[in-house]
């Protein structure tokens, strides 16, 4: 069996603070988790939440106070592995003084490419980003949504196994965000593994074999989108219009929401008959019944309900 | 070794690509014409004024060069955070310094070159033929750049564990206290306890001597340097180098960056 692409083992992270640095503030604490070959893994969690610090430490950007990381089979310290990892940090930023195609050559030089090899790729690269006619200008002059697609064409131009990004999707216009969710599409039906970081809902439901849930540092919940969606039906929605002179329906239309037209109830599993009976004796069209089922956002607030200041941090107007 | 000099080499461009380096190796220059003005109306010793001035020059545009640049070398990069994609490639952390600090030493090179060239440009223009003693001068901008990257990396270092501002107060204090390594070691004739004497001539020896590489008197009266200093200097500036380096990596090595 292989091994996982990422295993955690009660890592923790505490940064030290105070004037003295006597005081400790603990930004993750006993995380342990899996990422499968060839899945991909959405960590989610609102800001401030510990989603960046796992990844710093998967990266070796900062050490664990103390647990275990491995990516590939190797401990995280082995900067060899490297040559096999693709990452895009949170808002990134490069060398400003160097052009998209300078600052992709240069990372492609750490690969040991010779200089045909490297050209091939950067000028991919920049097309699958859709940066091809900006390649030659400095990246001083880049918007926030261009450095995160350079970021993004150097966190793949090795052909990496494992992607890392962090926030993929931050500062990217829709036109953007779907370019990049096309790209972690393809790179998932290439076989690669992916971690990705979010507090964007939508883009996880959409791209995520599994979702991890963080908050507070703490991860709350792991599991596959669709599975947590569907773990419970809380209820039943009633679509459905009504004769305009049925002076016999006032009961029923108190309890349902106008919707254009017609009319949208809520009710519990068990009640579905006696309000689908209530309904067809007040001479209602029934226009549809379905099933009301948690949302991952839903799922999502309610795991950091206990933080709401932290949770109302969370994008959900992405969809 | 050859991803230290894909960071050396870009090191490097980034220096190229910044004006303030053209700005400051421009101003030595018009210091250096300036000599010519100032040694023709200094009597007889038009040449001795005209080379210590342009080594004066030299040294204070690679001294500000080499402390602030220096300290940004790491710090700038953790500042902005280039530093966390650059480390997500398969390099190492202290490959990443010695890059940084080769990338400088490199620029460094390069601008005292160009200064020195304008200085036997202008001692040509004055003196219209170059003698065997100006060799001297040549052999001084040498220990001017060994002097330069012994500032980088003691800045470094600094820059490895403490704020930009303090980095350049602590690089800039021990260049001030090299300086008098010699004055130190001559306490010990003074009427000092023999603890204090003691306490002193560890300190001269830790310092970094600054004092060695000050031959400027001997250059600008074309008196020969000794080829027993030029090669003391060397190994003691490679030494002490590779001592700091050693030092700001195993720091940089288990460094948090935010």
């Amino acid at each position: 069996m292989p091994a996982p692409a990422i295993e955690t083992e009660n890592l923790a992270k505490q940064y030290p603070y105070g004037f003295l640095h006597l005081k400790k503030k603990t930004s993750l604490e006993g995380l342990t988790m899996q990422v499968e070959e060839g899945e991909v893994f959405g960590l989610l969690g609102p800001n401030g939440a510990g989603k960046s610090t796992t990844i710093k430490l998967l990266m070796g950007i900062i050490f664990p106070t103390s647990g275990r990381a491995r990516m590939l089979g190797k401990p995280v310290s082995d900067v060899a592995m490297h040559h096999h990892i693709g990452y895009l940090p949170e808002q990134p930023y490069f060398y400003d003084y160097l052009t998209a195609s300078e600052v992709l050559d240069y990372f492609a030089r750490f690969h040991g490419y010779g200089h045909v090899e490297r050209a091939q790729r950067v000028a991919r690269m920049l097309k699958k980003v859709g940066l091809e006619t900006a390649g030659k200008i400095q990246l001083r002059k880049y918007s926030k949504g261009m450095l995160q697609r350079v970021g993004l064409a150097q966190a793949i131009l090795h052909d990496p196994k494992l992607v890392i990004l962090d926030e993929p999707m931050s500062g990217l216009d829709p036109v953007g965000r779907r370019e990049v969710r096309d790209i972690i599409l393809e790179l998932k039906n290439g076989g690669k593994t992916i971690l990705f970081s979010t507090h964007i809902l939508p883009d996880a439901e959409v791209l995520c074999d599994r979702v991890g849930v963080i908050a507070g540092g703490r991860l709350r919940g792991v599991g596959a989108p669709d599975a947590i969606v569907t773990m419970k039906t809380v209820g039943m929605e009633i679509l459905f219009e009504l004769p305009e002179s049925n002076a016999g329906a006032e009961k029923i239309c108190a309890k349902a929401a106008k919707s254009g037209t017609g009319y949208r109830l809520g009710v519990g599993e068990n009640e579905l008959y006696a309000a689908l009976e209530e309904l067809r004796g007040a001479g209602g069209k029934i226009l549809s019944v379905t099933q009301i089922k948690p949302t991952l956002e839903d799922f999502f607030m309610e795991l950091v309900g206990k933080d709401r200041a932290q949770a109302a941090a969370v994008e959900v107007s992405g969809r | 070794m050859n991803r230290v000099l894909i960071v050396t080499r870009n090191t490097f461009r980034e220096a190229v690509r910044d004006r303030v380096l053209y700005n400051l190796v421009v101003f030595a220059l018009l210091m250096i014409a300036s000599a010519v003005v100032v040694g023709q109306i200094s009597m007889d010793i038009e040449t001795v004024v005209m080379i210590s001035l342009g080594l004066s020059a030299i040294s204070l545009i690679g001294l500000l060069i080499a402390l602030f640049t220096g300290v940004g070398l790491v710090s700038k990069e953790i500042d902005k955070r280039t530093l966390h994609a650059v480390l997500a490639k398969p390099l190492r952390r202290w490959e990443f310094l010695l890059g940084k600090f080769l990338g400088l030493t490199l620029t460094l090179a390069v601008n005292t070159a160009a200064m020195a060239a304008g200085l036997f440009l202008a001692l040509l223009f004055v003196k219209h033929s170059l003698t065997r003693g100006d060799s001297a001068v040549l052999v001084a901008v040498y220990f001017i750049l060994l002097k330069l990257m012994l500032v980088v990396a003691l800045a470094m270092l600094f820059s490895c564990f403490t704020s930009p501002l303090l980095a350049i107060l602590f690089t800039g204090g021990l260049y001030i206290a090299g300086l008098f390594v010699s004055e130190l070691r001559s306490l010990e004739a003074t009427n000092l306890t023999p603890q204090m004497q003691k306490f002193f001539a560890v300190v001269s020896y830790v310092l970094p001597n600054f004092g060695n590489y000050d031959v400027m008197g001997a250059a600008a009266h074309g008196r020969s340097i000794a080829g027993n200093l030029v090669l003391y200097n060397t190994l003691y500036t490679l030494l002490y180098c590779a001592i700091l380096l050693a030092a700001a990596a195993a720091v940089f090595s288990r460094k948090d960056l935010k």
